[in-house]
């Protein structure tokens, strides 16, 4: 008699979520893969009493499109890019702030902060740092705007200034000014896991080292990065995932234009894709190209998954 | 091998005063290396801050300087004009406290359901809304972008609390934490002749304060910091959240821009995050380190 009360008791404490669960999370599965399969699919011409045939048009549509290649290949780029740059100088400051004493929460505190913020708002001091002298659209009458930070530096050391994100600035400068903003966002999330990491780290196996006289490289490569590996490849597949999923930052140097004023959606992102065809009302597209980027983001978990079966040590 | 062996036929004293030096030296090395980069951290904190006091007219400056000359404090209330900030500040604090406390009460519910009560499938079921956490979610925003449309949701303060009140992580973050109480206290509590209800709020929330405490404040900051959700379905001047304000006013970010002004309406926007962040490190620390998550 207790189990089956309950058993209606544990039903009732979930039922708000359960209720949620079924709208905003279940129910978008499978719409959204259904969406996927009716051909050039959109939510305003269904409302009309439109009927759409199924098939696997949309997934040929997104592929075929030339600004879906240049947001898969931001994102891949992107991916590429800040994961390992974040993660090596992750590692090497968690490895060194663990091996201080003095100043080791202070510095810790500062290493966090870029974490407390947001991407949109940061995104804009990034921006003005990286200004450019020079004209904003490339006219005749050059309107000499501030030079940032960043070209004042490069012309106090006499280098020449350079167009990092204005009008008629390079692909090449846009993406490393992305990937000095991406590393610098990543970076807190990265140390804070990796420093819980290395604090967790048995003292016995470096005072063995220690008797053994082994030299600092090879304790650091042959004791700290395999005990620290779960810690590694748990960094490093969150890195990929929401490198897959990047899009706010971007806005938040670029702003909706999503590139430099003279060549807009340059730098768009898969997410940003999406939300590109959802607001043009192409649901079908959308949903697809939402299908390719969950099977992309399972696709890195899963190879990050086998690797870390070969390589994890625990 | 050849090398421990010279070691050994060094005196004692002078293999130590090697070693003070070569950890003199690397420790030299080591902070060098820290501080050089909680500068880099550093530095656009310090940029934002320093622009946004700043007069047009010094910032133009082809030498910048890197201390005002004049604290042009206007700046900040041309800021909170041109961005309305302060309606911006009372719809994200609204949407901020009221989704925070509606999701903690439907976690705490939930999370004590998996982890104490006994029914039929509950690891079946656990297991599979872990395995939704896979999925990224602007597959579940398309579909919901039309849910909201048809529900007559949209611009309005629920389509921007409601879809998103069930964390699947918040429930398994609290659901660890509940299983880490003893059972003796559950059953204690059962022969003494307590409810569940009872016991859930009287003894296991207080236990689990610290977890709570982080999940508001991830909450917290996920409401403060969200910007694609509110812009698809609550972008009218009545309801629009602090972050798509920010970037809705100050549309430009390259060529000639009122730069100090911007700063100084990025500096009130970061405040409060800072704010909270000094008082509660502690807590956003322990919770970010298992989240994995921005937001």
């Amino acid at each position: 008699m207790v189990d089956s009360k309950q058993k209606w008791k544990a039903w009732l404490y979930l039922s708000p979520a359960i209720v949620l669960l079924l709208v905003f999370t279940v129910w978008p599965i499978f719409n959204t893969v259904r969406m996927a399969f009716l051909e050039n699919y959109s939510g305003l011409k269904a409302a009309a009493g439109m009927q759409f045939n199924f098939g696997i048009g949309n997934f040929l549509k997104v592929i075929e499109y030339k600004r879906f290649v240049q947001c898969l290949k931001n994102t891949v780029l992107l991916c590429v890019l800040t994961v390992p740059i974040s993660t090596l100088l992750a590692l090497l400051i968690a490895v060194a702030l663990n091996s201080i004493k003095f100043l080791q929460k202070g510095l810790q505190t500062i290493f966090f902060l870029p974490y407390v913020t947001n991407s949109i708002a940061i995104g804009m001091v990034f921006a003005a740092m990286f200004n450019i002298v020079g004209s904003f659209y490339g006219t005749e009458n050059e309107l000499i705007v501030t030079a940032g930070i960043i070209n004042n530096v490069i012309e106090f050391f006499g280098g020449e200034h350079i167009n990092w994100i204005n009008y008629g600035s390079t692909y090449e400068a846009n993406m490393f000014v992305m990937v000095v903003y991406i590393v610098w966002n990543a970076l807190p999330f990265k140390i804070l896991v990796l420093l819980g990491g290395l604090q967790s780290i048995n003292k016995q196996y470096y005072d063995a080292a220690k008797v053994d006289g082994t030299p600092r490289r090879r304790v650091f490569t042959h004791i700290t990065v395999p005990l620290l590996s779960p810690m590694l490849a748990y960094v490093i597949i969150t890195g990929f995932i929401g490198g897959f999923k990047e899009y706010t930052s971007i806005v938040g140097i670029f702003g909706e234009n999503m590139g430099p004023p003279n060549d807009a959606g340059r730098l768009n992102t898969m997410v940003g894709f999406i939300y590109d065809a959802l607001e043009t009302n192409s649901q079908g597209r959308a949903s697809a190209a939402a299908l390719i980027l969950f099977a992309i983001i399972l696709a890195v978990t899963m190879i990050n998954n086998q690797v870390s079966k070969k390589r994890i040590h625990y | 091998m050849s090398e421990k062996n010279t070691m050994q036929e060094r005196n004692m004293t002078q293999v130590s005063a090697r070693q003070k030096i070569v950890h003199g030296a690397s420790r030299t090395l080591t902070y060098a290396f820290l501080i050089a980069m909680a500068v880099i951290v550093l530095f656009p904190f310090y940029w934002m801050l320093i622009s946004s006091v700043k007069s047009l007219d010094e910032y133009r400056l082809n030498v910048p300087t890197f201390w005002p000359r004049q604290l042009l404090l206007s700046n900040y209330v041309d800021a909170f004009n041109t961005a309305s900030l302060g309606r911006l500040f009372y719809n994200t604090m609204l949407v901020g406290v009221v989704s925070t406390i509606l999701s903690l009460i439907i976690t705490v519910l939930s999370a004590f359901a998996f982890a104490r009560l006994e029914f039929k499938g509950r690891d079946t079921m656990f297991g599979l809304l872990l395995a939704t956490m896979m999925i990224p979610g602007e597959l579940f925003t398309i579909t919901n972008y039309s849910t909201v449309t048809q529900l007559g949701w949209m611009n309005t303060y629920t389509v921007l609390i409601v879809p998103f009140l069930v964390s699947v992580f918040y429930i398994f973050l609290l659901r660890q934490n509940f299983m880490q109480i003893p059972n003796e206290l559950y059953l204690a509590a059962k022969v003494d002749g307590t409810s569940d209800w009872k016991y859930l709020w009287k003894i296991m929330v207080p236990l689990a304060l610290p977890t709570l405490i982080s999940i508001t404040i991830l909450k917290m900051m996920g409401a403060w910091n969200s910007y694609i959700w509110p812009r698809l379905v609550a972008n009218d001047e009545a309801h629009r959240m602090i972050t798509n304000g920010l970037r809705n006013a100050f549309t430009d970010t390259t060529g000639d821009v009122n730069y100090p002004v911007q700063m100084a309406a990025v500096a009130l926007v970061s405040a409060p995050l800072f704010l909270v962040f000094v008082f509660l490190r502690k807590y956003i620390m322990a919770g970010v380190s298992r989240s994995g998550i921005k937001g």
